[in-house]
């Protein structure tokens, strides 16, 4: 066994690193590229926390082995905001308080992102079953429905500043 | 997780020739959801399942990632992604049943990379087989830790030796379809219908296909359906979002003036093997189905061979039968 050389393109940016073939795309992002933002949970594919896009589809990271995702583009909580700027959808889960503990919420947001990109006009059937393999123990989802409603029908107060 | 040593197949016959080199500790593997995240990460194995130190990658073989129909006939390459199945406008259209299927399986972000081929072949769900210190029969032990264990998911028809349930809901819809699938190893390809394909425990206890070492399924193809065929998909699960069946029903039917002409109507999660209910089609030929339906639904009893905490999944499959049928009537 030996590591392989991965070119992964995260948020824009491309990371060479040198990982074993087992080692899963979660695992790459948070403690070989450091982007800690996608969340390990159950690493086992059921609870959506390490959701990330790839090539703009949402997928949960910790099945996904680092060598499947070269050549292809990643992104990660952290590639929403951009040039200070909060993604709508991040604005949107602060002013709704769609989290409490904020585990679930960088896969929630990226997930939503993407339903929203594919098809702007999503019922609120359609979110629900967008959202469903992203599990939140806290809220009981209703500020998280809320969230993504407002940013679908662009009710959002305003920008913040990114931190 | 052990480390492996990674392989990018480019065609099907590099794919089958990489296996017979590498021997039994080599797997192919497409999304990888079950394969390395499941079996290997939980350190699933034994002297019948050995782990694996070889694996190779189909997703690299254009061939086998397509949605086509031809002459009528549906042919999905094994490694198209259940997403693609579940969206494709084409297999809504003539082939609902298994579009409802490829939906219903896992959630939206595993469906995204999890391939239909995966779901075929994915070994089965038994929490005592996942359970790294429980040698069963299927790992090349010598016991079932169902028959006396926690069995409430488990087979209540065709268990004999193990109890596992079959995992996979596009089996099931494409059982009903009277689907089959090519098959390429050392000799060639070959092709199978899904009739002949599964094997149960008494059989061999080791495996749930016939697919050998050596082999990789290359694609499924669905004949066209008869005209005006009703078809309907149910899945109970534990959680209503996603989880694997408790129990599914596809049916597959063809009906003139309310009359069951013929059909097929095919059970998950209760049996082995996907399972196929012939005497409730037998008894439903030829009657009028609203009438018939639920004493032909409740024969699936007379099947049933239920272990000590799984009674109550014989009456849901029963129920669930009889309300796939008249679900497809409605179709």
């Amino acid at each position: 066994m030996k590591k392989l050389m991965l070119s992964l393109a995260v948020n824009g940016q491309v990371y060479d690193v040198a990982a074993f073939p087992h080692r899963t795309l979660l695992e790459v992002l948070r403690d070989d590229i450091g982007l800690t933002g996608t969340k390990r949970g159950c690493d086992d594919g059921d609870c959506g926390a390490c959701t990330v896009l790839l090539d703009g589809l949402p997928v949960t990271s910790c099945l996904v082995l680092a060598v499947d995702a070269v050549e292809k583009t990643i992104t990660t909580i952290e590639g929403l905001a951009t040039a200070g700027q909060l993604h709508p959808m991040q604005q949107a889960f602060i002013e709704h308080g769609a989290l409490q503990c904020g585990f679930c919420t960088p896969g929630l947001i990226v997930t939503a992102k993407q339903l929203l990109e594919e098809k702007p006009d999503s019922s609120d059937e359609e979110i629900r079953a967008g959202l469903a393999g992203n599990l939140c123990r806290c809220t009981g989802y209703v500020q998280i429905l809320a969230a993504v409603a407002a940013c679908r029908d662009g009710q959002l107060a305003g920008q913040t500043e990114a931190p | 997780m052990k480390s492996f040593e990674l392989y990018d197949a480019t065609t099907v016959e590099e794919a089958v020739g990489l296996l017979d080199q590498h021997g039994p500790t080599s797997k192919v593997v497409a999304g990888g959801t079950d394969l390395v995240t499941g079996i290997m990460k939980d350190w699933v194995q034994g002297p019948g399942m050995p782990y694996p130190d070889v694996l190779i990658d189909l997703t690299t073989i254009s061939e086998i990632n397509r949605i086509a129909v031809e002459d009528g006939a549906l042919r999905i390459g094994a490694a198209t992604p259940l997403a693609d199945i579940a969206e494709s406008a084409e297999v809504q259209a003539g082939w609902p049943v298994l579009s409802s299927a490829a939906h219903s399986v896992a959630s939206p972000l595993i469906r995204n990379f999890g391939t239909l081929g995966g779901n075929l072949n994915q070994r089965p769900r038994c929490w005592f087989l996942r359970g790294e210190h429980f040698p069963c029969y299927k790992k090349g032990g010598d016991f079932c830790f169902a028959v006396t264990g926690n069995n409430r998911m488990h087979a209540i028809i065709g268990g004999e030796l193990c109890y596992i349930v079959h995992p996979s809901d596009t089996a099931v819809a494409l059982l009903a379809l009277g689907a089959a699938t090519t098959i390429a190893g050392p000799a060639g390809r070959r092709e199978v219908a899904f009739d002949e394909y599964f094997v149960g425990p008494r059989e061999d206890v080791l495996r749930e296909n016939i697919l050998q070492h050596n082999e990789v399924m290359v694609d499924v193809k669905v004949p066209q359906p008869a005209a005006g065929a009703r078809m309907a998909w149910i899945k109970l699960k534990d959680r209503q979002v996603y989880d694997f069946a408790l129990t599914s029903v596809a049916v597959v039917a063809s009906v003139e003036n309310g009359v069951w002409q013929d059909g097929r109507i095919v059970l998950g999660g209760v049996a082995p093997t996907p399972w196929r209910a012939t005497m409730v089609e037998q008894a439903l030929a030829g009657k009028d189905v609203q009438s018939a339906v639920r004493s032909a639904s409740a024969l699936i009893r007379n099947e049933a061979r239920p272990l000590s905490l799984n009674a109550y999944k014989v009456d849901i499959a029963i129920g669930l039968t009889e309300r796939a049928v008249l679900q497809a009537m409605a179709a």
